[in-house]
């Protein structure tokens, strides 16, 4: 068995269908995002959904619909606001299920976010599962939301952490995979798309890869359920996380899905109300699927919320979302690319999502982010919550612009003017 | 206000008290674990009075200007004056307002030399909390 990097550009492992003639009517779709109104002069221009996306008024409307009519607990109420509130939240888990084609809904649990989920799985099922000697294998292109976990679990149980290395041009080294992948691997978690880099991981042939060791594999999908149509059963993961508030959707509210007999062998996450069936002094039996991982109340109008930004992005397409990304993404690197001295990080467009990272000759990330900032222009500078990427690309930090549904090309003029700017203010001063 | 004021420019590229002390009483280094400054003080101390005092760092425009300011404050004064800086005397040398993120890259120079000198841990500003 033999791996290698597509050449070709890979989205959920088909080649990516770009149609010029389905592009996105932005300036409609900036009108359902009240956020723009509010910042007019200077213009809010937003470039940091890889950390979190903009919420249109639609998924505001159905959480507040919820506190303003039907606000109340869901599951145990016997009356007629508790059973609307329990249908929609219900619903939600339904239009989500929907959305990643994943079999039942009853395989989507709710959780706080992509952090939240893969930490139910490390202590769910990598302390039943996970003994000393065994093996879990990771990239050095996670965000630490898919590393710190694997590590507190390697301490607690006498596990190995193993690691996929990262070529220079911010590809997996996937020819290393067949000599990594042995009977002692128990798991592999991997991002699908890099917060960093964008690269687009080929998830499909590596659980193809992992599954024939009989390792499971968890996907950190943070950064691809908002970007890309997913398909669970297509890659045939055992787990994938991911989180509403970089989909459009409200803070606070995250998902987990997990394959059936996984999910019905794990012991409970968290213990408490609504995760039971029935409960004496010593012992207790747990609820069926979902419910025994969702202990305590949920938040519920961020359910609610969730259901309606999936319904959102299904109503505009994916595709044409990711057409509309690697358009801004193609535009973005070829112009900044002609920059003097910048270095940018991370696969060429078309092999990658639309975050991208780069670092000014002799300006600090952060001097280039708040140059930006007085021009309303919204990015992120920082080690993006991937120290070890940053290591082996030899810096502490870079800044990253990504882009969403509503961006627009003349943004990205912004972006570049202002870095010229930056660049314009450091050097002329330079002896 | 121009978070990139002249003054803040020329102390970044042109620093004050920049190198290391080879003859120093007090060494001590601390980073911003949040954005990767770092900045190193060195102070010769005779009599209570800072009479020599050294710089050295990487990190953004706004953390290495602050340090290079707060050296020219406070060399030739007398130690306990260290004490008494606070978040808001930074601010008065940087001359512009800071949001809370860059506010620890402004206050780092004196977390630094507070920690080396008095053993204080706490961000300035934040010791009273």
């Amino acid at each position: 068995m033999h791996l290698e990097q597509s050449k070709i550009p890979v989205i959920g492992e088909k080649p990516m269908n770009i149609d010029p003639y389905r592009s996105l009517k932005v300036e409609t779709i900036r009108k359902d995002f009240p956020i723009f109104e509010a910042h007019d002069n200077p213009p809010l221009i937003y470039l940091d959904s890889a950390a979190s996306s903009l919420t249109p008024l639609c998924v505001i409307d159905a959480m507040n619909e919820y506190y303003l009519n039907y606000r109340s607990n869901i599951h145990r109420g016997i009356y007629q606001i508790s059973e609307e509130a329990t249908a929609r939240y219900e619903e939600a888990r339904k239009k989500i299920a929907r959305f990643i084609n994943s079999r039942r809904s009853s395989q989507i649990i709710f959780t706080r976010n992509t952090t939240e989920s893969i930490n139910l799985v490390a202590y769910s099922w990598g302390d039943a599962n996970i003994r000393e000697g065994d093996e879990i294998l990771v990239t050095v292109m996670e965000h630490h939301s898919n590393l710190i976990p694997w590590q507190l679990l390697a301490q607690r149980t006498g596990a190995k952490l193993r690691f996929i290395e990262v070529t220079d041009e911010g590809l997996l080294q996937l020819e290393d995979l067949d000599g990594l992948l042995t009977e002692r691997t128990k798991l592999v978690a991997i991002t699908h798309v890099s917060n960093v880099l964008g690269t687009i991981n080929p998830v499909q042939s590596i659980t193809a890869a992992a599954h024939q060791v009989n390792a499971k594999v968890i996907i950190d999908a943070a950064q691809s359920v908002p970007h890309l149509p997913i398909d669970v059963q297509q890659i045939d993961c055992d787990f994938l996380a991911f989180s509403g508030h970089k989909m459009c959707g409200p803070t606070g509210v995250g998902v987990l899905y997990g394959k059936r007999d996984l999910l019905e062998q794990m012991p409970p996450f968290l213990g408490g109300g609504s995760m039971i069936r029935s409960v004496e002094r010593e012992r207790s039996t747990y609820a069926e699927l979902p419910a025994k991982f969702e202990a305590g109340t949920p938040g519920i109008a961020e359910a609610i919320g969730l259901g309606a930004a999936v319904d959102y992005l299904s109503d505009i397409g994916l595709d044409a979302i990711q057409a509309h990304e690697q358009e801004i993404l193609e535009y973005a690197y070829q112009i900044l690319s002609e920059i003097d001295g910048i270095t940018l990080y991370g696969p060429k467009p078309r092999q990658r999502a639309g975050a991208l990272t780069f670092n000014i000759n002799g300006i600090h990330p952060h001097d280039l982010a708040g140059i930006l900032d007085g021009d309303g222009v919204a990015v992120r500078a920082g080690h993006h919550c991937a120290q070890p990427l940053m290591q082996k690309y030899g810096v502490i930090a870079t800044a990253r612009a990504s882009f969403y549904l509503y961006n627009k090309l003349e943004e990205v003029d912004r972006l570049y003017d202002g870095l010229l700017k930056a660049q314009k203010l450091f050097t002329r001063r330079r002896r | 206000m121009n978070i990139y004021e002249e003054d803040i420019l020329d102390h970044y590229q042109n620093p004050s008290n920049y190198g290391d002390l080879e003859d120093a009483d007090i060494s001590y280094e601390e980073d911003n674990p949040l954005c990767g400054d770092k900045i190193h003080m060195d102070l010769k101390i005779e009599d209570g009075i800072i009479q020599d005092i050294r710089f050295h760092g990487y990190g953004c425009t706004i953390s290495q200007a602050a340090a290079s300011m707060l050296t020219e404050e406070i060399k030739g004064k007398p130690v306990e004056e260290v004490k008494k800086l606070t978040r808001d005397d930074i601010l008065e040398m940087l001359g512009i307002p800071l949001g809370p993120v860059r506010l620890k890259c402004g206050l780092l120079a004196l977390k630094v030399l507070k920690a080396g000198i008095y053993g204080i841990k706490e961000w300035p500003g934040e010791e009273e909390e």
